[in-house]
């Protein structure tokens, strides 16, 4: 084996050379098809979490259901919707962000479940409507278990996203197919490489806004 | 749904070495090869990591740097600097894979039953590895397992990506059907999938229903 695992000089060619699979528009899609699940799994994961804590009549329901979405193979989502959606970015967003309310809708329930009663009561006893209390005092105090969820389903977007270079939209996962193509390691060592920075930079960015979202966790443990 | 005609009414779909059946038994195969090597090595790991709490936080920290690695890169790098004379370089990744969540399941599983209970244990004159085996690992049950059903159902799904290298099972459906724009065959091959994971799944809530105690059950 002549070939070097890593061709230094390739990565600074094609780095930003303005054609399609230059690395830096590669992971600009890789960023914009990984994160925007993860955006759209929060936003329709608060009200529907939010619906199955009020009503736990729904909640049994709800997780079947999305135990079997989990269940399900993204490269055979992906390849269903692509009669639907066509080559789109859309076609590979869709399943992941059915991936993201899997993880985050549990996530929001268990984060308005680690609610004490006493602290819901006391807020009552002090005059705070329903809507008050929710945005004032519980969210706040489910955040860490919702964000938990949130940086679970943001690790696994950023790895999955890679799956759609099957379909031909695949961010950073050209580069494995392109590899592939060519027998040649250098792309491939490159696309992982950056898909697990990519996470890492995810996840201490999102342990960061809990410290910022959480300043009263930071206070207690330094009393 | 035509499409889904064509593929499942197609009688040439149901034999020979493209045949369903075939694929099928390639796919199921190769998943319970690597689900059960992933299986051998997080288990006894997790059980130990979680029992006497030695390396627990390497374990967690490198478990969750291994979620990040895209699947389809390893598997192409690993079968590019192997080769693809057997399936064992494509076991591999999806063995890489597995271990994880199994490994942090039983981890946690173990690391998380109630204290009294592990001295109870104790006090009724059980020894280390009595305790783990009779009060510990049954509690921890429930969570050991359903690590057990992710590591199996991310398995399944991976192989699927695996017939991009060349490798037989259900994703050759797929994948060939995406190169060839045959697409009865891609919708076709994506819905035996999902059938065969569901079926994981549902395997997997029965298993739950077998060996957990109902004590524990009821608790959860």
């Amino acid at each position: 084996m002549d070939e070097p695992l890593v061709r230094w000089d390739w990565i600074a060619r094609n780095w930003d050379n303005g054609s399609p699979l230059a690395i830096r528009t590669l992971l600009e899609n890789h960023v914009v098809m990984a994160f925007v699940p993860v955006v759209l799994g929060l936003v329709l994961a608060l009200p529907l979490g939010l619906a199955c804590a009020r009503w736990r009549l729904l909640y049994q329901p709800v997780t079947g259901v999305m135990n079997i979405v989990y269940a399900m193979p993204s490269l055979a989502l992906f390849s269903i919707l692509l009669s639907v959606t066509g080559l789109t970015q859309t076609t590979v967003i869709i399943p992941l962000t059915l991936f993201s309310l899997a993880v985050l809708i549990p996530a929001v329930v268990d984060g308005m479940t680690s609610v004490p009663d006493h602290v819901r009561q006391s807020a009552t006893a002090m005059g705070f409507r329903p809507l008050r209390r929710l945005v004032l005092v519980e969210l706040p105090i489910a955040t860490p278990v919702v964000l938990a969820g949130v940086r679970v389903a943001t690790v696994a977007s950023i790895s999955l996203v890679s799956v759609g270079a099957l379909i031909g939209q695949g961010g950073l996962g050209a580069l494995f197919t392109d590899g592939w193509q060519r027998q040649f390691y250098t792309p491939i060592v490159v696309g992982i490489a950056l898909i697990v920075l990519l996470a890492v930079f995810a996840d201490l960015l999102l342990i960061a806004l809990q410290r910022l979202l959480t300043p009263w966790s930071r206070a207690r443990r330094s009393a | 749904m035509n499409w889904l005609i064509d593929f499942f009414g197609n009688p040439d779909n149901w034999s020979g070495p493209d045949g369903i059946p075939v694929r099928l038994l390639q796919h199921v195969e190769f998943s319970v090869l690597a689900f059960l090597i992933a299986a051998l090595i997080a288990l006894p790991l997790g059980l130990w990591v979680g029992h006497t709490g030695r390396g627990a936080v390497l374990v967690v920290l490198s478990a969750n740097a291994a979620r990040a690695l895209p699947t389809l890169g390893l598997l192409v790098l690993v079968v590019l600097l192997i080769g693809v004379g057997t399936i064992w370089p494509v076991l591999i990744p999806l063995v890489a894979l597995a271990i994880p969540p199994i490994l942090v399941n039983t981890y946690e599983g173990v690391r998380g039953v109630d204290r009294d209970l592990r001295d109870a244990a104790y006090g009724m004159g059980l020894r280390g590895r009595q305790v783990l085996f009779r009060a510990l690992v049954p509690v921890a049950l429930p969570l050991i397992l359903l690590g057990l059903r992710l590591a199996a159902i991310q398995v399944v799904a991976t192989a699927t990506v695996a017939a991009y290298v060349g490798l037989g099972g259900l994703g050759r459906y797929i994948i060939d059907g995406l190169a060839t724009k045959d697409y009865p065959s891609v919708f076709g091959g994506a819905v035996l999938v999902v059938l065969l994971a569901l079926a994981v799944q549902f395997g997997f809530a029965l298993l739950n229903r077998v060996v957990v105690s109902p004590g524990v059950r009821q608790v959860r």
